[in-house]
Order: structure tokens, then sequence, then C-alpha cells
């Protein structure tokens, strides 16, 4: 029944979890509440209907992000009593922020089917004319104040008519949201809690409940109010300056479908060809409007630096190489690079935010850097806006020409110096993955997969040798050859088959003549179980030494040291590339944490 | 779905709104018998019984609960 702290941060971002949220408030305060340094403000709340939960729920929110909130409410429906005349509770009550949670319920001066236009637009003034005096009265304690704009009431009198007759509440609403609007604009301290969007989004039948209501004259329904006390924490957020500066993005399949290295350029999708692209370039899309508003762009990602570049060199690429501050691709763990962005670009590793496709990566670096944003965005592109716009990383309060040149002012301050930053904990996240590997001679029933690993791995491909079906199926069967798949399972589910070795055997000698393995994989420690199992075969076969052959191509630069990490010697150097041997007679197994299973 | 599987569901929602792991609801247990079992929480009691099984109550079902016994009886005859 308990809810631990990781639960609690995961229910209280985009998707909510509305229900535990509301259920477990009191658990889930008392567990905030431990957290220590947390910053006091006091949170005046001035309801036009009941506030009570709305007040319980934003203080989890708020909690959340490190503030501890007094509240003082109004008396039910007393905003405007309470904002005009309590002055002398207010004065001792000293609010930081002022919200003033009205909705359309509060609209007491809606036109009648008989009036005319002037007398509509007077309503207008006289409905306006009570804000303007509560924010005037407000003033005075020279703090923010968050003013929700109005909702969409839940039926239209006229029907589709309501939305643009001069009678209509709908068009009323607009007319007065469009004012609230022009007065955030020049007061000072005033800001717009623009759940007219909010209802928009959740659904007018979803956000307001009829029978709630008359119950106990709330505005909105139970299941709306964690959403609107998300909306209003993102606003207090982005005004005391707790929201994100910098996006750091995956390349592969989160940028561009398909993988740079092994597709190449014309193969990752990308532009309107395909459904796909179509998705990524929507994805790009919203990537590069955050960058015009002043979000500054990265990029991490296990990817050969000139690949990585080439993926911004597509014709239909939205995104360009310039357009990121800080471009960490290469063959170092991804929090490591976090790191190397958060120095390069000089921002708080808590200034930023960090979307990958793939969910062993999004671990590793929450679970290493918890101060890092990851949100859970899934694998599917179609999904990754949302979890960033939701979330409110971003929120602005008001767009300034620093917000605007404060992608290029981060530009500047990359050439500071970097402090070297080493994990000494990655071990440990290898033994967390709880991995298990099948490693064993090709079978019939993997042949097809088998071939076509084989020929489309670029990078992780020392001597990129292409078979066809029959080779590979002669191979299979040939006593000459050691020929070993591997596959690979952790604890978040099985990564399929996805590395090869091929050796052929010649007077004691076997000849590696293939040895490839898929990046989704890089970095686990697999290529040490792959090859004390090719060891072990080897002895039975009485082989006593390995050669290694590294035959350089445009893609495979990162496994050129493989065979000198393997402890292999180097014996030739020529054009092609180089070839290594191993004398195997005193092999110590490699492997440290994947279990072998095959049975 | 039993009377006593809908009963336990019903106390498992009233010790996370009152916050006490141990709390022992009966039949005749009403709002007169936890201190903090006032209106407002009486909203969030029937809301969080809603979401978690799935049904609704109508307005006059909700004026003429008396206590805990009542609120399941009503929930069983919804859940057949």
């Amino acid at each position: 029944m308990d809810i631990n702290i990781k639960e609690i941060m995961i229910a209280l971002q985009y998707p909510l979890d509305v229900k535990s949220i509301l259920r477990k408030k009191k658990s889930i305060k008392k567990i905030l509440l431990k957290n220590k340094r947390l910053i006091k403000k006091n949170i005046l709340i001035l309801g036009g209907s009941s506030t009570f939960e709305i007040k319980n729920i934003l203080e989890l929110f708020l909690l959340n992000n490190g503030i501890k909130p007094s509240f003082y409410e109004s008396e039910y429906n007393k905003f405007y009593e309470d904002a005009l005349f309590g002055w002398e509770k207010l004065n001792r009550f000293k609010p930081d922020i002022i919200y003033i949670h009205t909705t359309n319920l509060n609209i007491t001066n809606f036109p009648g089917i008989g009036d005319d236009e002037n007398h509509i637009n007077s309503l207008i003034e006289l409905e306006l004319e009570k804000y303007n005096s509560i924010w005037s009265a407000l003033s005075k304690y020279d703090c923010t104040i968050i003013q929700n704009n109005f909702d969409y009431p839940y039926y239209r009198i006229l029907g589709n008519l309501d939305g643009y007759d001069i009678h209509g509440h709908t068009y009323f609403i607009n007319k007065l949201n469009l004012k609230f609007a022009k007065y955030a604009r020049e007061i000072n301290n005033l800001y717009i809690n623009d759940i007219n969007y909010l209802s928009s989004y959740i659904g007018l039948k979803d956000w307001f409940s009829p029978s709630l209501w008359c119950q106990a004259k709330y505005a909105l329904s139970m299941s709306s109010i964690p959403e609107l006390a998300f909306n209003i924490s993102k606003i207090i957020n982005a005004i005391f300056g707790n929201t994100k500066k910098c996006l750091a993005l995956d390349l592969d399949n989160t940028c561009w479908g398909g993988t740079i290295g092994d597709d190449g350029l014309g193969g990752i999708s990308i532009g309107t060809e395909t459904a796909l692209s179509e998705a990524y370039s929507t994805f790009q899309q919203y990537v590069k409007e955050l960058n015009n508003r002043g979000v500054t762009l990265a990029v991490c990602s296990k990817n050969d630096f000139n690949n990585a570049k080439e993926g911004f060199e597509h014709p239909d690429s939205i995104l360009k190489f310039n357009d990121f501050t800080s471009f960490q691709a290469n063959w170092k763990d991804k929090p490591h690079n976090i790191v190397e962005i958060a120095n390069e670009i000089n921002i708080g590793i808590d200034s930023l935010v960090f979307i990958d496709d793939n969910p062993v990566e999004r671990d590793i670096v929450s679970s290493q850097i918890p101060s890092v944003s990851v949100p859970d965005v899934g694998s599917d592109v179609v999904d990754f806006i949302r979890h960033i716009d939701r979330n409110g990383y971003f929120e602005p309060v008001s767009l300034s020409d620093d917000d605007i040149n404060r992608s290029q002012y981060y530009e500047d301050n990359k050439k500071r110096a970097n402090e070297q930053v080493t994990f000494q904990s990655y071990d440990e996240f290898l033994v967390s993955l709880d991995m298990t590997a099948e490693i064993k001679s090709f079978s019939s029933i993997y042949l097809d997969r088998i071939t076509q690993l084989i020929n489309k791995t670029n990078q992780f491909n020392l001597t990129t040798k292409r078979y066809t079906a029959g080779e590979i199926e002669n191979i299979s069967t040939s006593d000459e050859h050691i020929k070993i798949y591997g596959k690979l399972t952790d604890k978040y589910g099985d990564n399929g088959l996805i590395t090869v070795s091929i050796g052929s055997i010649k007077k004691r000698q076997c000849h590696i003549d293939l040895w490839l393995m898929s990046c989704r994989v890089l970095k686990r420690d697999m290529e040490f179980a792959m090859l004390d199992e090719l060891v072990r075969l080897c002895t039975e076969k009485g082989v006593s030494k390995i050669v290694g052959y590294y035959y350089k191509s445009t893609k495979n630069n990162m496994v050129s040291n493989l065979y000198e990490k393997f402890g292999f010697i180097l014996s030739e150097t020529n054009s092609e590339g180089t070839i290594w041997k191993l004398d195997i007679s005193n092999y110590e197994n490699k492997n440290k944490f994947i279990g072998i299973n095959n049975d | 779905m039993t009377r006593k599987e809908v009963f336990n569901g019903v106390q498992d929602i009233f010790r996370d709104i009152f916050d006490e792991d141990d709390m022992v609801i009966e039949d005749k247990t009403n709002s007169d018998d936890v201190e903090e079992w006032d209106s407002l929480n009486h909203i969030n009691l029937v809301s969080a019984i809603e979401k978690e099984f799935k049904i609704k109550f109508a307005l006059v079902e909700l004026m003429t609960l008396k206590d805990v016994g009542a609120m399941v009886d009503l929930m069983m005859e919804k859940l057949k």
C-alpha cells in the first residue's frame, strides 16, 4: 500500500497517476516532507468555488519541486471580498503567491438574449472591472498573481451559434479571455493559468462534473484537480526559475528512424516519404521551435562522431549540426556524456532533459544522475512531443531578448575547460542489468537472422565480410569452422540474436573471418562472453593460437582497438588494416557480468 | 465479487484517504465514528470508490447513505 519516492516522482509527472495522487495524497505528502532542503513560500488561494482539494494536491506538486507552501484559503466564494477587504488578515499572512481560482461559473454578467451590442460590450467591461479591481487591490502585496482565465461551459444554449453570436456564452468567454491576455501582458506579476487550454486538452466532458458541482461546489471534476494543480505548479516553477534549459537528444530512433552507422544517410527515416519519416520530421520540427525560442540543444549518442554529424546533413533533416550547442557522439557511456554536456555549456545538471528511445539508456542516466529529467517517453516517436510538452520542462513566463539569445550564449561558453568525469559505478550498472546470454554454434532456425545481421551490421564489424544465405548454410555444418551466435537477455527483456563470430581452422590456428555485434548491446561486455566461448571451442579442437583481422572501413572505426582490448598482440599493419594474434594456452575468461545459459 | 471483497476494497480506500494503515471499518461505521470524515473527505471517499470500482453513484443515491454497510450494499447492486 505504501508508495515510495520513485513512484511518487513518476506519479507526479506526465502522464499523471491521478488515482494514486488522489488516494495516497497523505502518505505522499509525508514522504515529500522528508526533504530537508525545502524553500518556504506563502500561498494565498482566492476561490470562486471549492479549493480544498486543489490546495491539497497543489501542495504535493510544490513539495516535489522543492517548495514548502503555507496556504491561506479565502472563505468559500469570497475571492472578491477577501481580495478587496481582507487587508488585515492578508497583511499578516504576507503572501508570496496569490492564486485566483475562478471559472466560467463565476461569470455573473452573461448577456441575455434581448441585449443589444452596446449593452453586451458594457457587460464585458463590467465583468473585467471586477477582476481589475481584485488585481489592483492585491498589487500592494507586491507578489505574484496567478489568475485562471475561463473554461467553456459544459452546455451551449445556442449550440454552434454560441461561438459566434454576440449573445453566446462561449463567444463572451472568448472575448473575456482575450482581454485577460492583454492585461497579463501589461501588468507585471500577473500570470494566466490557461484553464481554457487545459480543459480542452482534458476534454470538457471530463473536466467538469455536474454531480460534484452540486455536491461540493467544485468547479472541476475530482480527476481534473491534479491536472490543474500540475499546471499551476509549472507556472510557479517558471516564476522561480526552476525550468530546464537544455534538451539532450539521442540520435538513432530518436531524431531519425534507423541507425545512421548501419543504414547510412539514405537508409534513415526522416522527411515525408513514409509515415515513420513524417513522425520524425514532426519531432524535429518541435525541437527546432523550442530551439528558436531559447532552449539549448545537445546530442548525447553512442555513435561515431562523423556518422552522427552526417545524419543532420540529410536534405530533409530540419535540425542541423549547428543547432546543437554540445554534440557528444562517441562510445562513452551516456551519464558521462550528460555531464560533459552540462560542463561544456556551463549549466547545472538539473537543467537538462534527456530524451532517448532506449529504456536501458534512460535507466542508466536517471539512476546514475537522478537530477537529470528523463521522461519515460517509450520507443514510439509520436509520443515524444507530448512528454516534453505536458511536463512543462521549458515553461517560460515571458519572452525576453535574453531568452531568444540564450542559445547563443551557451554556444559561446562551450569552449570552457571541461573537467574529466569518470564513473566508478558502471560495473554496478552492469550487475544491475541481470544479463544472461545464450552462446551456441549456428543452428538452422537462426540462419536467416544470422545472414541478415551479417549483411547489415557496419559499425561493430571487424572485417565487414558479407555472406550469402548459402555460404552461411555451408559453414553451419562445416567441421573446419567455429561459428557461434550470441543472444542476450537483461531485466528489460530479450535483445534477441545480436552477435556472430566465424573462424576458420587451419594448422592449429583459428582465423577470425567475421566478428560483429549489433550496436544495441554496446558496452555490455557481450564481446567478452563471446571471446570466452570462442576460446573454449578452439581449445576443444586443439587450436593453440587465434588470429584476428581488423579491416578498416568508413564505418567501423569503433572496433579498431578491439583485439588490443582482448589482449591480442599486434603482428602486422598493412594498408587494409591490422592483424592480431593471441596464444590461448593460458587464457583466462574475461566475462564477469553475463550469466551463460546454454540449456 | 463477493461482498467481503468489496468491503475490503472499501476499507483499503479508507486507509489511504485517512492515511491509517490499520484502520478497521464495520458495516455500521459512519461519519460520526471517524473524526476526519467530514463532508470534504466524504467527497474524496466517494470519488475514490467510483474510480476504483468503475461505478457511478447518482446524486439521489448519495443523499440516502447512512453508513458503510449501506454504501457497500449499494455497490453490490451496481456491481451485479
